[in-house]
């Protein structure tokens, strides 16, 4: 990656997207082992239609996971000072994510340059999934 | 209905160290590439001690307490009917393998919206290092839905 420059990066400039494969029960499984969050509703179609529900639905940790590839495709992670997220919708087997950025204050405080953007992960349908926003000092 | 005496509770803390097969199995399991997260060599040229966290993994951490379901068992959340509603982190020195890093979790608020049947659960965490440096922050919102919201 070739570095941000705090100088020419503009306010509405976009981060390079980052796009996913489509959300398999393959991927949930690797995800579940990994995060080490077991939770059935993600893993145990019989648990997720005993709670009411089809079928099993991503963690939302993995979405904000792929946000932490975007930002860490942007700048290195040393620079991120802060993550934030909300999660607005249930990622459902089969989504086929994207997450975008952009570039939303620039400002200098206590000597350092600071940038603040706005990111998001959507499904292929265009619905926004989690939405959130990172400092990250340049 | 949520018992808002057990706002300020300290959920019981834990130490566990950063282990460098778990951060791999993580990076394969987000689609991460970047060789900064797989490579201790590559890393340590990048200036990390050993393969560093990559952002979001303090929360796999923190939910490898001995006692997982403490915080849905004291305040009688019913599992299947939680969300993830918010997450956050506040980072303040970079942690890698071999760290050894310790979670102080406290619940700091509790809220309802009976127009949309969900009640709310805040809890943040305070992570440190072996050496006592203030690693991160991380906040929590856990959304628990009621019955008649489940489909």
């Amino acid at each position: 990656m070739s570095s941000v420059d705090y100088e020419s990066l503009s306010v509405g400039q976009s981060l390079p997207p980052l796009r996913l494969p489509a959300i398999t029960r393959t991927t949930l499984a690797l995800y579940a082992g990994a995060s080490a969050d077991h939770n059935p509703i993600h893993i145990d179609i019989d648990f997720a239609r005993r709670a009411g529900l089809q079928d099993v639905f991503a963690h939302g940790m993995l979405s904000m996971a792929y946000l932490g590839r975007l930002l860490t495709n942007w700048v290195p992670q040393r620079q991120i000072r802060k993550f934030s997220v909300r999660f607005l919708a249930i990622t459902q087997l089969g989504t086929i994510p994207t997450c975008t950025g952009e570039v939303v204050e620039k400002w200098q405080a206590d000597g350092e340059k600071l940038a603040r953007v706005a990111i998001r992960i959507s499904s292929e349908t265009g619905e926004d999934k989690i939405v959130g926003e990172a400092i990250v000092v340049l | 209905m949520l018992d808002k005496t057990l706002i300020g509770y300290a959920i019981t803390p834990h130490t566990i160290e950063v282990e460098k097969g778990r951060l791999r199995f993580f990076a394969k399991a987000t689609g991460q590439e970047d060789p900064v997260y797989l490579d201790e060599a590559v890393a340590r040229k990048a200036g990390y001690r050993s393969l560093p966290v990559p952002p979001t993994f303090l929360f796999c951490l923190e939910n490898e307490a001995p006692d997982p379901w403490e915080i849905q068992r004291v305040l009688k959340l019913d599992l299947p009917r939680l969300l993830h509603g918010e997450q956050s982190f506040t980072y303040h020195e970079p942690a890698c393998a071999g760290d050894v890093l310790t979670f102080e979790p406290r619940i700091t608020d509790m809220y309802e919206r009976p127009e949309r049947d969900l009640e709310f659960v805040v809890r943040e965490t305070r992570v440190t290092n072996s050496h006592g440096v203030h690693v991160a922050d991380l906040r929590v919102v856990i959304v628990q839905r009621s019955q008649a919201r489940m489909k």
